[in-house]
Formats: C-alpha cells, sequence, structure tokens
C-alpha cells in the first residue's frame, strides 16, 4: 500500500492508502477525494482527473506519455510542467508515498 | 463439463449460449446474469473463446494491452490465424508501440479543448430539432431524434457533404457486425452496403471534406507529419465507422430508458443540469456496445483460470455494467447514481477516443430536451435493431408534450 497526499487547493490534505496496480485517479474515487471528476474513467480522454506532482515525487513515476501530454491541453486549470493526468499515474509497490495537488477545477 | 483443450487449476464451467443469436440479442441480461454466475472466466463453446462478463476481470483485462492484445483483431476472428474480412484498423487493432502514434493524433482532434468550438452549434441544432418533434407531437424517438441529430451534427463537425448520408448507417452497422462471427447477419449487411463502402471512400477524401472540419485536422496531422496522408483517409473512416450508429442508438437508449422510467425524466425535467450525469447512466444501464474480443499475447491465468496464448477472450462490458459486485441494483436507471467507471466506452489505451464527443452531443440534446418536454411515452412497442455487436432501434413511436 502506498500513502497517496491529494493537497486541496486551499492546502487541506486529504491521505488515502492505494494499492499497487491503482491509479492515483482511482484511489482519489474510491475514497470521495474531491477535485477529481474523471468523467472518462481512466481512458486518458478527458482532462478532469488533472493534478500537479508535488516536485519531490516526481522521479516517483514514469515520464509523461505522448498521449497524455495531448490531453493535458484540455485541462481546464493552468497546465504547468508538473501536470499530470491522475489516471496515468499507476501506484507501484515501491512508492511509500506519493503528493500530488489538486487544481482549482477541472472542468 | 464437455473437453476443453486446457488444463487450470479452477473449474472452468462451459457454456453453449450463442450471444449472437437473435433472441439474445433482443434481451441478452437474463444471459449475462447466468454467465456471470456461471464463473468469472466461462468458455464459450460455440465459439472456442473465453466470456468474461463479471465487471473486475473486464475492468482488468481492459486496462492491461500487452497481456491482451488488440493486434490480433477485437472482433471474433484471430487475425493471427485468420485472413480479416478487412484490413485491420490502425488505431482500433493496432498495439504499442505503433498505437500510440495514430491514437494521439485522434485524441487530439477528438479532445474537450478541440470540441469547444463546437458546442454552439450543436447547441442551435438541438433546440431546433426539439422544436420539431414538439411540434410533431407524435414521432418515431429513433429516426426522427436519436438519427437526425448526429446525422446532422456530427457529420457536419467532421465536415462531410449533406447529401448521401444515409449511407453512413448501413456501413457502421457492417463494421460493428463484423465484430462478431461472420454469420448471415454480417454476410447479408456486406453484401446490401457495396454502395455505401464507395460513398464512404469518396467522402474521407480530403477534396471532399470541409476545411475547417475533424477530417481535415486529421489531414493537417498528416501535413505536420505525424501520420502519413493514406493514413490521415482511414482515420477519417475510422470516425465515420466509429461515431454515427454508436451515438444514435445511445440516442434511442436514452429516450426508451426515460420513456420507461417517468419519475427519472421528472428529475431531468426539473433539473436539465443533470442532462450530462444522465447520459453516463444511459450508456451503464443500457449500452450501445456489448461485447468485443482481446487475445492473449501469452498464457495467463484470470482468477484461478489458466488460458493459453493467441486464445481469443471475449469482454461483455453491457454485462460488466450490470453486475452486482460493482454496482448497487444494477438494475435500476437512476441518473444521480455515482456512475464514474463503468464500462460503456471500454477502459485503458483503446478506450472510445470519441467519448467526449459522444457525452458532448447527448449531453446538449437530453437538455434541449428536458428544457421543454414535459413528458415522454412510446404509443408502440418499439423495433429493435438487431446487431453483432450493438444495440439499438430502427423505430420508436412515441409521443411528447410541451412544458
Amino acid at each position: 500500500m502506498t500513502r497517496v497526499i491529494y493537497v486541496q487547493p486551499d492546502g487541506s490534505e486529504n491521505v488515502v492508502k492505494v494499492p499497487a496496480g491503482t491509479s492515483v485517479m482511482q484511489g482519489a474515487m474510491s475514497n470521495d477525494v474531491a477535485g477529481i471528476v474523471a468523467e472518462c474513467g481512466g481512458s486518458a480522454m478527458c482532462a478532469t482527473c488533472h493534478v500537479y506532482l508535488d516536485p519531490s515525487c516526481v522521479d516517483l513515476v514514469p515520464p509523461v506519455a505522448e498521449v497524455e501530454i495531448e490531453m493535458l491541453e484540455s485541462a481546464a486549470s493552468e497546465r504547468k510542467e508538473n501536470s499530470r493526468l491522475s489516471c496515468q499515474l499507476i501506484i507501484t509497490e515501491d512508492i511509500d508515498t506519493l503528493i500530488v495537488h489538486i487544481p482549482v477545477s477541472q472542468v | 463439463m464437455v473437453d476443453v483443450a486446457i488444463s487450470s487449476k479452477h473449474t472452468l464451467p462451459v457454456t453453449d449460449l450463442d450471444p449472437y443469436d437473435e433472441a439474445v440479442l433482443a434481451d441478452p441480461y437474463p444471459h449475462y446474469e447466468i454467465l456471470r454466475e456461471q464463473g468469472p472466466v466461462v468458455y464459450l463453446k460455440r465459439y472456442d473463446a473465453y466470456a468474461l462478463a463479471r465487471h473486475d476481470e473486464v475492468r482488468a483485462v481492459l486496462s492491461d494491452s500487452e497481456t491482451y492484445c488488440s493486434g490480433a483483431g477485437v472482433g471474433l476472428a484471430n487475425f493471427y490465424t485468420e485472413e480479416p474480412w478487412r484490413k485491420p484498423s490502425i488505431i482500433l487493432e493496432a498495439d504499442p508501440p505503433f498505437h500510440a502514434r495514430t491514437r494521439k493524433v485522434v485524441a487530439r482532434v477528438l479532445s474537450p479543448a478541440s470540441l469547444a468550438r463546437l458546442r454552439e452549434t450543436f447547441e442551435a441544432e438541438a433546440e431546433a430539432l426539439v422544436d420539431k418533434v414538439l411540434a410533431m407531437g407524435e414521432f418515431d424517438a429513433a429516426r426522427d431524434f436519436g438519427e437526425a441529430y448526429p446525422l446532422k451534427v456530427f457529420a457536419d463537425a467532421v465536415g462531410l457533404p449533406p447529401d448521401g448520408r444515409e449511407n453512413l448507417l448501413p456501413y457502421g452497422d457492417m463494421v460493428f457486425n463484423g465484430f462478431g462471427p461472420i454469420n448471415e447477419r454480417f454476410t447479408t449487411r456486406l453484401a446490401e452496403t457495396k454502395n455505401s463502402i464507395e460513398w464512404i471512400g469518396n467522402v474521407c477524401r480530403r477534396e471532399n471534406l470541409t476545411q475547417d472540419g475533424l477530417g481535415a485536422d486529421l489531414y493537417k496531422a498528416a501535413d505536420a507529419g505525424e501520420i502519413a496522408h493514406e493514413e490521415a483517409e482511414m482515420l477519417v473512416r475510422t470516425l465515420l465507422s466509429a461515431g454515427l450508429d454508436t451515438t444514435v442508438f445511445t440516442l434511442c437508449n436514452a429516450m426508451l430508458s426515460f420513456a420507461r422510467n417517468p419519475e427519472q425524466y421528472a428529475l431531468l425535467s426539473e433539473n436539465p443540469k443533470l442532462a450530462r450525469q444522465s447520459i453516463e447512466e444511459v450508456i451503464r444501464y443500457e449500452p450501445t456496445f456489448h461485447s468485443f474480443y482481446r487475445t492473449t499475447t501469452k498464457p495467463v491465468e484470470i482468477a484461478g483460470v489458466e488460458i493459453g496464448k493467441n486464445q481469443k477472450i471475449c469482454v461483455f462490458i453491457g454485462s460488466a455494467n450490470r453486475d452486482p459486485r460493482r454496482w448497487d441494483n444494477p438494475e435500476r436507471f437512476d441518473i444521480n447514481r455515482k456512475v464514474t467507471g463503468h464500462l460503456g466506452f471500454g477502459t485503458g489505451i483503446h478506450g472510445c477516443a470519441g467519448q467526449m464527443m459522444a457525452r458532448l452531443e447527448g449531453e446538449i440534446l437530453l437538455s434541449a430536451f428536458a428544457c421543454k418536454v414535459k413528458s415522454i411515452s412510446l404509443t408502440g412497442e418499439p423495433k429493435r435493431h438487431l446487431n453483432n455487436t450493438v444495440r439499438g432501434f430502427t423505430s420508436m413511436p412515441a409521443r411528447v408534450v410541451a412544458k
């Protein structure tokens, strides 16, 4: 189990245990974490599960894929260098803690 | 138990079910329930394939494109051992790493950012269509509504000429029949669709498309060197085969679901903002797509059942969306349900690339309908359209009352 910390725009935190093989998006959905819409359910088609990866965690996950890069163009909130689609961030056993910041809006 | 050419730690249930039988296509849900209760994996004896009918297994297989590939065809036929009836699709039936190149381009063209420019036109057309059926009072919810809207707005968005669009639905019907067995339903459709195939071939050419549509966008990606120009043409064809029958049937299924559940329509009519989540629940409850296939790239074990390499796995998404292991009261149409994660558009790297277009069309038309229509009821028995893979209607006599 990996500890995923979802930091809301107001600074409050949701700390959730997410099993390996599950996406950061799924971790948010199954624990009712606010601010992740995930309309397409994980196909990298809707850009409504946009998060900012904490700079301390960038090396813990694979780099952004081309399909994800395209879709981030559709994100409702500002796109930054650390923007990711949380449906594409898959938890692996070697990650102890992952911190993501939730943007102001998703749609 | 009959002979099955595999060994397994767990018992593998076998079924004689023909998912493509007319009676099963007409009402597959009782059969899905039996499949789900038989086990997580059931051997489809008639077709030498393995059926998955529960949500978790279907999701897992669709999420693992390396183990369960699409390159051997997403229909029953195994392209590695059989001659495909048509040239495999360069996106739907392509595997990584080749898949990402075409997918990236199509995903961009159909992304929310790209589709945003269509909203205003789609809204105006939706309002006009709702006014039209209200003026008619009694209308055909399949032909006059479900078909009329995508044939206008989607075909316009792609950039098709106005004439000849009646060729689009038979063409899609042929393609979707092709994901099942080569049965009479498929061969009859194929034989009847010769002219449509020619028309489709023509309109996919750059010179026959408008210069500002989604089709032109695909050619612009070719100009930029991302794909070849012949590939752009093939991808326009993909938009046309995948983008019409599907949304048409989804709109028909929405009309049927609301006509049969007036208390749910009352909720939507009171609050048309529920249109977007309503269309999502329609796609869970009464999905358009019902089943397709993956092929194992190595020996696998699914829920304890061992399956060899190069075997066809049939994923019943229509059943996964009604799996009580995943959904509370799955047989209930409930537009307030938390429906994210249904499998009506598939999932994973091959999840429907046009799903945001489908949502846009569905939301806008349903919202316009809910704003103006007080009630909808059926005035006769709807006539189901039978297809090996998708479910919809050819006719649905209905009556609407204005607010």
